[in-house]
């Protein structure tokens, strides 16, 4: 007979682990089972490409909760399988291991594969992906193993952040963009200039604008990064950081609305029914951005759809409406000794004010739309992070001016 | 191993053991108050393990740096002797340390 739990959680990642915890947290009574791809207990992703790649911190501090506190809240695992397949008539799973999981409630919260090169030689061993702990190891181990030029591919935060820490660690980097500027999807254009001459000045060399043609290797192990123009990069390891790929499969071809990433309305859920999706692989009509559907990929989108859900689940169970996802959106990225906090999303900004002076490496970009405050990225300015982000909420549109005068708070802009 | 004593939200006490060198954000977490969010798991740059620290502890303590400071401005429950446990580091001094868990914003 197949194993059922009230609520069944698919992925055990940032999302995953806080839609259990608030369950509990919210009173839920009912079984719980989380499904993980890997082999160990949620932790804290953020900081593979930061203080764990660096070795400044080991794994057992990334955990999010110890073992023995999901054992406590009754919080069942079945990790190192995935789900293949879902029939949502049944309430069923489908799992690698073979086994059928039966749901009461399904929380899709699966994140994303790294998104691949699909040129020649991207299967070849020492190219590398930053999104699990398995693959942060592997990177590690090939530079243990000596592996001394590297290359980047992809200047998206991953990229950066991987280029940060490796070109501390003293090994030769290169970066390669292959549109005009770095953080092309995320920033504007003050910012990405921003960190392109900070990578430069700590010995990246950084290149925007170049296409890889193919990855070269000794029939086994990469090689080399051949360019579109025919020039070849030595490389002893790459590291792919180019987006990922939502890991919706199953839900889409069990009849979920979704193209990229599975559609959510505002209580995050999918089109099937007693079928929730929390978030990087959610896609929602989001109110910070207009009402655009879009996914949002942070630990801060995951958590928070998390908790959503587990709300939404506690209230359906005493029959009251749940409560809609309208948490802030935020983000932060360490390089170097430079810590971005973000805030808002910026995705249609007409106009763009500069805070400060990028060359005091302190400083905050605040994107606007119509005269309406959309976003903030501030660097070594967190009083305007944490001031500005209320400028966001409250969707202010605060005199030009002013808000160009770093020495203005921006709680006075309100 | 110094203890430290945690008050949650709803005023229950509980003494736990907190390794020297772990955070009290760590020590918190670890020892299974799911209240404790943490989110940026430590690196100072939200404001999601806010504590009080204990009036006669608070010299120990130390006051909060530049950044700290200014990210426990956005909580709405910002007292004087707030602190972001994630940055108090656990040491023998600060054996028997009492903090409570600030309400969520």
């Amino acid at each position: 007979m197949a194993d059922r739990a009230d609520v069944v959680i698919v992925g055990a990642g940032h999302g995953g682990a806080q839609c259990a915890i608030a369950l509990r947290q919210n009173g839920f009574a009912g079984t719980i089972t989380v499904i993980g791809r890997e082999p160990d207990y949620p932790y804290e992703r953020p900081p593979l490409s930061k203080d764990y790649f660096a070795r400044e911190k080991s794994f057992d501090r990334l955990a999010i909760r110890p073992a023995a506190f999901w054992a406590e809240k009754a919080i069942a695992f079945k990790l190192g399988t995935e789900a293949t397949g879902v029939d949502p008539e049944a309430h069923e799973l489908m799992l690698s291991n073979g086994e059928i999981q039966g749901y009461g409630k399904l929380v899709w919260a699966t994140g994303g594969d790294p998104r691949r090169l699909s040129c020649a030689g991207s299967d070849l061993a020492g190219v590398h992906a930053v999104r699990t702990r398995e693959d942060c190891d592997r990177l590690r181990a090939d530079i243990d193993a000596g592996a001394n030029t590297i290359v980047v591919v992809g200047g998206g935060y991953i990229g950066l952040e991987a280029a940060a820490v490796l070109s501390k660690l003293g090994l030769k980097v290169t970066l390669l963009e292959a549109l005009p500027h770095v953080l092309a999807r995320v920033a504007g254009e003050p910012l990405s200039q921003f960190y392109q001459t900070e990578h430069r000045n700590h010995g990246v060399d950084l290149r925007t604008g170049v296409a890889v043609e193919c990855l070269e290797g000794d029939g086994h192990k990469v090689t080399g990064v051949k360019l579109s123009d025919g020039e070849v990069l030595a490389a002893e390891a790459v590291i792919v950081g180019i987006g990922i790929i939502p890991a919706v499969g199953p839900l889409i071809l069990a009849g979920a609305a979704g193209a990229n990433g599975v559609e959510v309305d505002d209580c995050c859920r999918t089109s099937l029914p007693d079928i929730y999706a929390i978030g990087d692989c959610a896609s929602f009509a989001c109110d910070f951005a207009g009402g655009q559907v879009m996914r949002v990929e942070s630990v801060q989108n995951a958590n928070d759809m998390g908790t959503c859900v587990a709300k939404a689940i506690c209230a359906a169970g005493s029959g009251e409406e749940p409560e809609p996802y309208k948490a802030v959106p935020w983000f932060w990225s360490n390089q170097y000794d430079l810590k971005l906090q973000t805030t808002g999303i910026n995705l249609g900004f007409d106009q763009t004010v500069i805070r400060g002076n990028p060359e005091d490496r302190s400083f905050s970009v605040v994107y606007l739309k119509e005269g309406k405050v959309l976003a903030l990225d501030c660097v070594n300015m967190v009083k305007d992070y944490v001031q500005g982000r209320k400028l966001v909420e409250a969707g202010a549109r605060p005199d030009l001016a002013a808000l160009a005068d770093k020495d203005r708070p921006l709680k006075e802009l309100l | 191993m110094p203890k430290l004593i945690v008050v949650d939200r709803a005023g229950n006490q509980a003494a736990i053991e907190a390794r020297e060198g772990l955070t009290v954000m760590e020590a918190i977490r670890d020892s299974g108050f799911d209240e404790m969010l943490a989110l940026c798991g430590g690196c100072c740059s939200c404001a999601t393990c806010h504590v009080f620290v204990d009036e006669h502890w608070a010299e120990a303590v130390g006051m909060p740096g530049g950044d700290e400071n200014d990210l426990l401005d956005a909580s709405d429950h910002r007292g004087p002797r707030s602190r972001l446990s994630c940055q108090i580091a656990m040491a023998a001094a600060l054996d028997g340390l009492r903090v409570t868990i600030a309400p969520e914003d």
